[in-house]
């Protein structure tokens, strides 16, 4: 390199190697093959090995080597007085929180309590004739659909929910209505979804969904006798009906406009394939694993499932590696619940899922307006209250005002305990920017909306499940990498994921 | 443009006579407008076509209907001094060359699919450069502008912000970006500083929604850690409406740094596939340029583009008996005759 032409060599722009590093912020977690994980505050993370780990933590790293470049590239260590990888952090957490912006998205409407099932794992439905005590008002509708139109979000999805809510189909024709009037002036991105046990559904119901373009989003538990285990009604043919039901909405309004999800229960634990095998088998091609809504059981025992964390975990391990080897053999299917986890660990993306965000999408991304007009942070909330507790009652929508309902303590409070950065027990964990936090769980089944993470279902759950995403990422296995990029990189996240 | 000029011959309305004739003094009056005769050769202009003739009887090409590689060269100055620049740039002061490329941009055939401008490093001009795409805009609607600039200028959010209110809907800017941390790149670029205002650069442009392409050239000092690269990119550039990889080219700076920078393309194949795919299989949009496909693993052929600049792009011999001929992005014929791949050979059968 010729000097004469005024070339420089690469000593006079690298540093002098006196000159110590710096470390920004990261956070790590111990493998137990000796690797240690290093994660940044976006996500972006590697595995060092345990002497370069100790070397770079020590402000030891050979400033010519590999791993000090991979570690100066994902901004866990600078080198100069710039200011510019920080900038480009900033950055990077912005995009990361974006799910934020817009304020609350998702609009939660419980049209009636009534239902005709008597699923144990429901806190909520009533089985009963008592229309005026129990089905939601013309009003009490048109005043909510006016707060959710306060919200400042560009998309706004209305979710209907029950008890049954095709039980009272007229008001959700009529709220669709008034909510697509409304919107002539608002010119919002408004999008409806039912979530509904299909078997009130009539062609009229149909047509008026294909009309408007209306999702439904219905339960299904597993094969036959989980299903119907699972869900009671009178007939015990839960089974049948939702199978039926589940082909005309589809011959009405779309394949891809039914959705179905489904709860694990004890029973469940038993069933992981058979699970995922029935999934296949009428042609879905992804399912959430969840497990049992905690809220009235919680309230009993304080404790958040009928079966504890580590069954869940091992019925989730199970479950999935039966997706995945069904993928080997050609059937394109994917698990949702991992699908979010692996967005955060391997896309820069925003992900917000309202029950693992930090903050909790409680209030600021989700709201509920139960039939009564009551407004709760979130569909948890109001199940407490189903329970007698009314900690997480935002107001009423005839009662108080859009500042006071979004503006109000009880709201202030749940995002203060539920930023993860901060919260003690989670501060220091490497997987803070996949995790989030949940503090009506922690309310429900701690007794305090912070909790104690070591004894936490929720942390246990997820704590174990980022562990081993991580752990199938890092095995070598060229197909689950591949697969796994696949779900990160995917358009298409099911309806209750914003952005 | 004319073989054969008479004395009858009418120039009015004509702003200037280029002629292969030897034209006795005063045939044309010069008061009439300006002659540049003797001229040796006027095959490669056609109708439409733009030149600048200079008094000294210098005749610069600006705009060849025919091609679709017509680029504004905006100034010879830059602030970067690249190892591999293929256009070295000189230190003069032509900042009255605005006016040029203004009233060039009048003269441009509206039906112009694309133009480039670059230089030297177009945005020295300041406001200029604003100027100019704001003409483009005007002037040339439905012309695709592609900007080439190191981007360090765009340090300033007012001037990012100032090129997105010109608001021309098909503009991108292409910015080199050769590491993954800042003393590789401000090496390879010659200038302390740079990579941090780059990436600045490309933030400011991405906030203010004017589309960027990064480019990385793929040489000795950059294909080692080309995944790693490709990484940087995905996690802090993934608005980037397209990255592509280009091979060196052997010319201007290249020559005197060839040692320094030469690396056999068919060393760094499995290095250049890791990283193409990286990005496309993230969904990010990746073009490879100025590869033969002889030194590319057959995976990625499909980024492989047809690239170079019509009258840069040469074979070899031994090319003509190539199955993938059609398809193959060939040489620049500045580097067919410094130095290519040893691993140049013809495919009998086309891979699949
Ligand atoms: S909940 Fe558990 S896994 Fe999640 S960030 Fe907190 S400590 Fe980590
Ligand atoms: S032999 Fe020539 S034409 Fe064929 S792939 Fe190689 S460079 Fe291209």
């Amino acid at each position: 390199m010729p000097a004469d032409l005024g070339f420089h060599p690469k000593e006079h722009y690298g540093l002098v190697s006196a000159h110590p590093y710096r470390l920004l912020p990261f956070r790590f977690m111990r493998w137990q093959t000796g690797e240690v994980l290093v994660v940044n505050d976006v996500g972006e993370h590697l595995f060092l090995d345990a002497s370069s780990f100790d070397a770079f933590v020590r402000h030891r790293l050979d400033s010519g080597s590999d791993t000090y470049l991979d570690c100066k590239a994902k901004h866990l260590l600078a080198d100069s007085d710039s200011t510019v990888p920080i900038d480009l952090l900033a950055t990077k957490y912005r995009t990361k929180k974006s799910f934020l912006e817009g304020f609350t998205k998702l609009h939660l409407f419980v049209v009636t309590l009534r239902c005709d099932h008597s699923c144990h794992y429901c806190q909520v439905s009533r089985v009963t004739e008592d229309r005026e005590r129990f089905d939601m008002s013309r009003e009490t509708a048109e005043r909510a659909v006016n707060l959710m139109f306060r919200s400042p979000a560009r998309d706004l999805k209305v979710e209907f929910q029950g008890g049954e809510p095709l039980l009272n189909f007229q008001l959700i024709r009529y709220l669709v209505n008034y909510a697509n009037e409304c919107n002539t002036q608002e010119g919002r991105r408004l999008e409806f979804v039912i979530a509904t046990n299909l078997s009130p559904l009539t062609d009229e119901m149909l047509v008026f969904m294909r009309e408007h373009s209306i999702f439904i989003s219905t339960s299904l538990d597993g094969p036959e006798a989980v299903h119907n285990a699972n869900r009671p009604r009178r007939g015990n043919d839960s089974y049948e009906i939702t199978l039926r039901n589940i082909g005309r909405a589809r011959e009405a309004l779309g394949h891809d406009r039914v959705s179905a999800i489904m709860t694990t229960t004890e029973r469940s634990l038993l069933h992981p394939r058979e699970i995922i095998d029935e999934y296949v088998r009428q042609d879905f091609d992804s399912i959430f694993l969840r497990p049992i809504s905690p809220y009235g059981f919680a309230i009993r025992t304080r404790k958040a499932w009928e079966y504890g964390a580590q069954e869940f975990i091992e019925f989730y391990k199970a479950a999935l590696d039966h997706v995945i080897n069904l993928n080997r053999n050609g059937v394109a299917f994917m698990e949702v619940y991992a699908q979010i986890l692996l967005r955060r660990m391997l896309t820069p993306f925003p992900t917000g899922y309202m029950d693992l965000q930090s903050p909790a999408g409680a209030g600021v991304g989700v709201v509920a307006y139960n039939y009564d007009g009551d407004v709760y942070a979130s569909d948890e909330a109001r199940m407490l209250a189903e329970m007698g507790d009314f900690s997480f009652r935002l107001g009423n929508v005839h009662e108080q005002t859009y500042e006071e309902i979004f503006g109000g303590s009880v709201l202030q409070a749940l995002q203060e305990a539920s930023c993860v950065e901060a919260l003690p027990g989670c501060s220091e964990c490497a997987f803070v920017p996949y995790c989030g936090a949940d503090p009506i769980f922690h309310w429900a089944t701690q007794g305090d909306p912070v909790g104690n993470r070591p004894t936490s279902a929720f942390c246990t759950k997820n704590m174990a499940l980022l562990k081993h995403l991580f752990g199938l990422l890092h095995s070598g296995d060229a197909f689950i990498e591949k697969l796994f990029l696949q779900w990160a990189t995917s358009q298409d996240l099911p309806h209750r994921l914003a952005s | 443009m004319t073989e054969k000029l008479s004395a009858e011959t009418s120039l009015r309305g004509y702003a200037g006579v280029l002629t292969t004739q030897k034209l006795p003094y005063g045939l044309v009056p010069a008061e009439l407008c300006p002659v540049i005769h003797c001229v040796k050769s006027l095959n490669h202009l056609a109708d439409r076509d733009v030149v600048a003739l200079n008094p000294n009887g210098y005749v610069r090409t600006l705009f060849r209907v025919a091609s679709e590689h017509n680029v504004l060269f905006a100034t010879d100055r830059c602030n970067s001094f690249c190892l591999m620049c293929s256009q070295p740039p000189r230190d003069v002061d032509d900042s009255d060359r605005l006016s040029e490329h203004l009233r060039l941009i009048e003269l441009i055939d509206p039906r112009t699919r694309e133009m480039g401008i670059t230089g030297g490093e177009p945005t020295l001009l300041k406001d200029g450069l604003i100027h100019i795409v704001r003409k483009c805009k005007e002037f040339l609607p439905q012309t695709a502008i592609h900007i080439l600039s190191n981007g360090r200028l765009f340090y300033y959010g007012s001037y990012a912000h100032n090129l997105a209110e010109v608001g021309h809907t098909d503009l991108m800017v292409g910015i080199p970006l050769y590491a993954d941390t800042d003393h590789e790149h401000d090496y390879i670029v010659q200038s302390r500083g740079a990579f941090d205002e780059t990436m600045v650069g490309f933030q400011n442009l991405g906030r203010h929604g004017v589309a960027v392409e990064v480019r990385v050239v793929t040489h000795r000092l950059t294909v080692h850690r080309l995944e790693n690269l490709a990484e940087f990119i995905y996690r802090n550039l993934p608005f980037a409406a397209h990255v592509a990889f280009m091979g060196l080219e052997t010319v201007g700076f290249a020559v005197p740094n060839i040692e320094t920078l030469w690396v056999d393309p068919w060393d760094y194949r499995h290095e250049l596939e890791q990283a193409t795919r990286y990005l496309a299989d993230r969904g990010m949009h990746v073009s490879i340029y100025n590869h033969q496909l002889c030194t590319l693993p057959v995976s990625i052929w499909t980024y492989s583009r047809m690239s170079i600049s019509d009258w840069k792009n040469e074979y070899l011999p031994i090319c003509s008996a190539c199955t993938a001929r059609e398809r193959c992005g060939g040489f620049f014929s500045s580097s067919i005759r410094a130095r290519h791949s040893e691993h140049i050979g013809p495919f009998e059968v086309l891979p699949a």
